[in-house]
């Protein structure tokens, strides 16, 4: 290798270090704000300041769906498996949404300590199965819907 | 003995005629092999394999939107180890071909984008959601454009390659990102569902069609770039004896 191609290769390899640790400050920098959602356990935690919107993230409990029969209002409460929030909301549901599943609500938290939601989300989880093999794992008792059971809620343990 | 027949290999891969040649009789066999894995893929993937247990139909679109996203951020690879080659040992060759490469990885971004968005409106309930996988990917897609634009801003194509090949590298750094994304933070989107390392969460049974169309896509980029730059080499030496000579023309 002749001697410029050496000192080419020593600058764009320079460059490539350099950008790359320059992105890594970066981004351990703004590592909290890249955040989309925080959790239940985080707003146990108060993370966030007070009426602050912010995106509450985790699995809808089973068996706490309710919908008003006369409009769209649903509440559900979301867990991640150590802490809870009843969510409110007004509005159209996206098509994944059901008990178990993973959404993001998009709002605040209020003085009643439930969070009024605005925006719900469903969140897919990385799992792909046939229908079929879904019902047949359900019918020998290993359902995939993920079954959250009532552990304490964050009023309780208060 | 062995290295210097490498070598030599490469000098004449290097030269215009030979690369032009070269491109010309594989081109053929890379778009069959394009065309051949995306029927048996695209087939399977809307004929034979079931319907997912949660989304029903609507997971299919993962068969476009899953290698389209995959070959965005490998061609992204491609160009940048062409444009370290480019920058260090001052290859036309590479130079052009890390330059050709940069419309076709925006067209990947901007089909896994599109897809993403129209089978986030059912599922998620939203066309576009600000978290870090989105918004990196829609980072890449920018770099591809401006890649694009820094090329051709330059009256001397050559200067404009090499400031180009420099963005290439400054922008690699976004595709660690966009793979780690959904690992490092919280995201609207979900993790990966393939995965190299440890097991996927994908019935066995879906597999196949994901396999057939990565290997088309990957068969398509390689035919598109190739095409691509047969074509740019044969413009950039409209003057030079060699096209003359395979155009027919005598001076």
């Amino acid at each position: 290798m002749t001697p410029t191609r050496k000192k080419r290769l020593v600058l764009v390899g320079l460059l490539v270090i350099g950008i790359g640790a320059a992105a890594a400050v970066a981004i351990t920098a703004l590592q909290s704000n890249m955040f989309f959602f925080i959790t239940p356990t985080d707003v146990h935690a108060q993370t966030m300041p007070p009426d602050r919107q912010f995106r509450l993230g985790g699995l809808v409990m089973a068996g706490t769906v309710e919908r008003d029969p006369h409009s769209l209002a649903v509440s559900f409460t979301v867990t991640d498996g150590a802490y809870e929030l009843p969510v409110t909301f007004n509005g159209i549901l996206p098509d994944l949404f059901r008990e178990g599943q993973g959404v993001i609500a998009h709002g605040r938290l209020g003085e009643d300590g439930q969070f009024h939601a605005h925006e719900v989300l469903a969140r897919h989880d990385e799992t792909y199965m046939p229908a079929e093999l879904a019902r047949a794992l359900e019918r020998t008792g290993h359902p995939m819907e993920a079954n959250i059971q009532p552990g304490p809620t964050a009023r309780q343990r208060d | 003995m062995i290295w210097k027949t490498i070598k030599v290999g490469f000098h004449r891969l290097g030269s215009p005629p030979n690369f032009y040649r070269l491109c010309q009789r594989f081109s053929p066999w890379l778009w069959g092999g394009f065309f051949l894995c995306a029927a048996v893929g695209l087939y399977q993937a809307l004929y034979v394999v079931p319907p997912d247990y949660q989304q029903g139909d609507s997971f299919r679109i993962l068969y476009v939107h899953v290698p389209a996203a995959w070959q965005a951020m490998a061609g992204y690879v491609v160009m940048a180890i062409l444009a370290f080659i480019a920058l260090v040992w001052r290859i036309r060759i590479a130079e052009i071909m890390a330059m050709m490469g940069a419309p076709i990885g925006a067209a990947f971004s901007v089909i896994c984008l599109a897809t993403g968005s129209i089978w986030g409106r059912p599922m998620w309930g939203t066309w576009w959601a600000w978290d870090a996988r989105l918004t990196s990917m829609l980072v890449l897609l920018f770099i591809y454009l401006g890649i694009m634009g820094l090329y051709s801003a330059f009256e001397d194509k050559r200067k404009g390659a090499r400031i180009a090949c420099i963005l290439i590298l400054v922008g690699l750094v976004n595709i660690p990102i966009i793979h780690f994304s959904v690992e490092w933070w919280t995201t609207l989107h979900q993790g990966s569902t393939i995965r190299f390392f440890g097991e996927s969460t994908m019935h066995y049974s879906m597999m196949p069609p994901l396999v057939w169309m990565t290997i088309a896509v990957k068969f398509l980029f390689a035919a598109a770039l190739l095409d691509r730059s047969r074509n740019e080499i044969l413009d950039q030496d409209r003057r030079r004896r060699w096209v003359l000579e395979h155009a027919g023309v005598n001076r």
